[in-house]
């Protein structure tokens, strides 16, 4: 394995890490449910998409080609998230739940 | 240097697996269970591409994908719930 693909990996590698725990810590810590909504979308994209590109580029550097299923994961996870996201503050807006006191703006009012 | 990454990568997630867990029991409202849930297979994904990258076969992808799909659909399923009292009407 190349040096330059061995640093791919580690930086792809890390990146994805850190992004899911962010989201993770957002997740966690955000004040009503309206921000926490914000933190997972990011872990999603970016945390998922670098881990998987990380396995891209260390099977291909060991010379087995790219899979099918690494493409798949990777457009369906970009794919649904914001539609899962969508849904469910749809659904909490529905329900009632009331923002942070700090919100600025009613736009579900208009 | 690639293994040490990647046993930092596994801790990483480990503990946004955990952090999500404490949402999932602490969380006020029906929506942030959800929520939690949704983030909780996403790492979950993440954890189990690891696990093929460390033990070098990619048998597990396939898992992984279908963990995907099959955790969307159970996410629209309960946000529908939520919002309608029903699932198919």
């Amino acid at each position: 394995m190349s040096l330059i693909a061995e640093f791919a990996i580690v930086i792809l590698l890390l990146t994805g890490g850190f992004f899911s725990l962010v989201g993770a810590i957002g997740l966690a810590r955000l004040p009503d449910f309206y921000t926490r909504l914000h933190g997972p979308t990011k872990a999603t994209t970016v945390g998922i998409g670098a881990i998987v590109l990380a396995s891209v580029v260390y099977f291909s550097s060991q010379g087995e080609g790219i899979a099918i299923s690494e493409a798949l994961i990777t457009l369906f996870l970009f794919f649904t998230a914001p539609i899962s996201a969508n849904l469910l503050a749809k659904a909490a807006m529905h329900i009632g739940i009331i923002p942070y006191h700090r919100t600025r703006g009613q736009t579900w009012d208009q | 240097m690639i293994t040490v990454a990647l046993y930092l990568t596994i801790g990483m997630v480990i503990v946004a697996a955990v952090l999500n867990v404490y949402r999932l029991i602490k969380g006020p409202d029906e929506p942030d269970r959800v929520l939690a849930l949704d983030t909780l297979y996403i790492n979950t994904i993440g954890l189990i591409i690891l696990l093929g990258i460390t033990l070098g076969t990619r048998m597990y992808l396939e898992s992984a994908l279908l963990i995907a799909v099959m955790g969307f659909v159970g996410t629209v399923a309960m946000a529908k719930y939520l919002k309608r009292g029903s699932v198919i009407e």
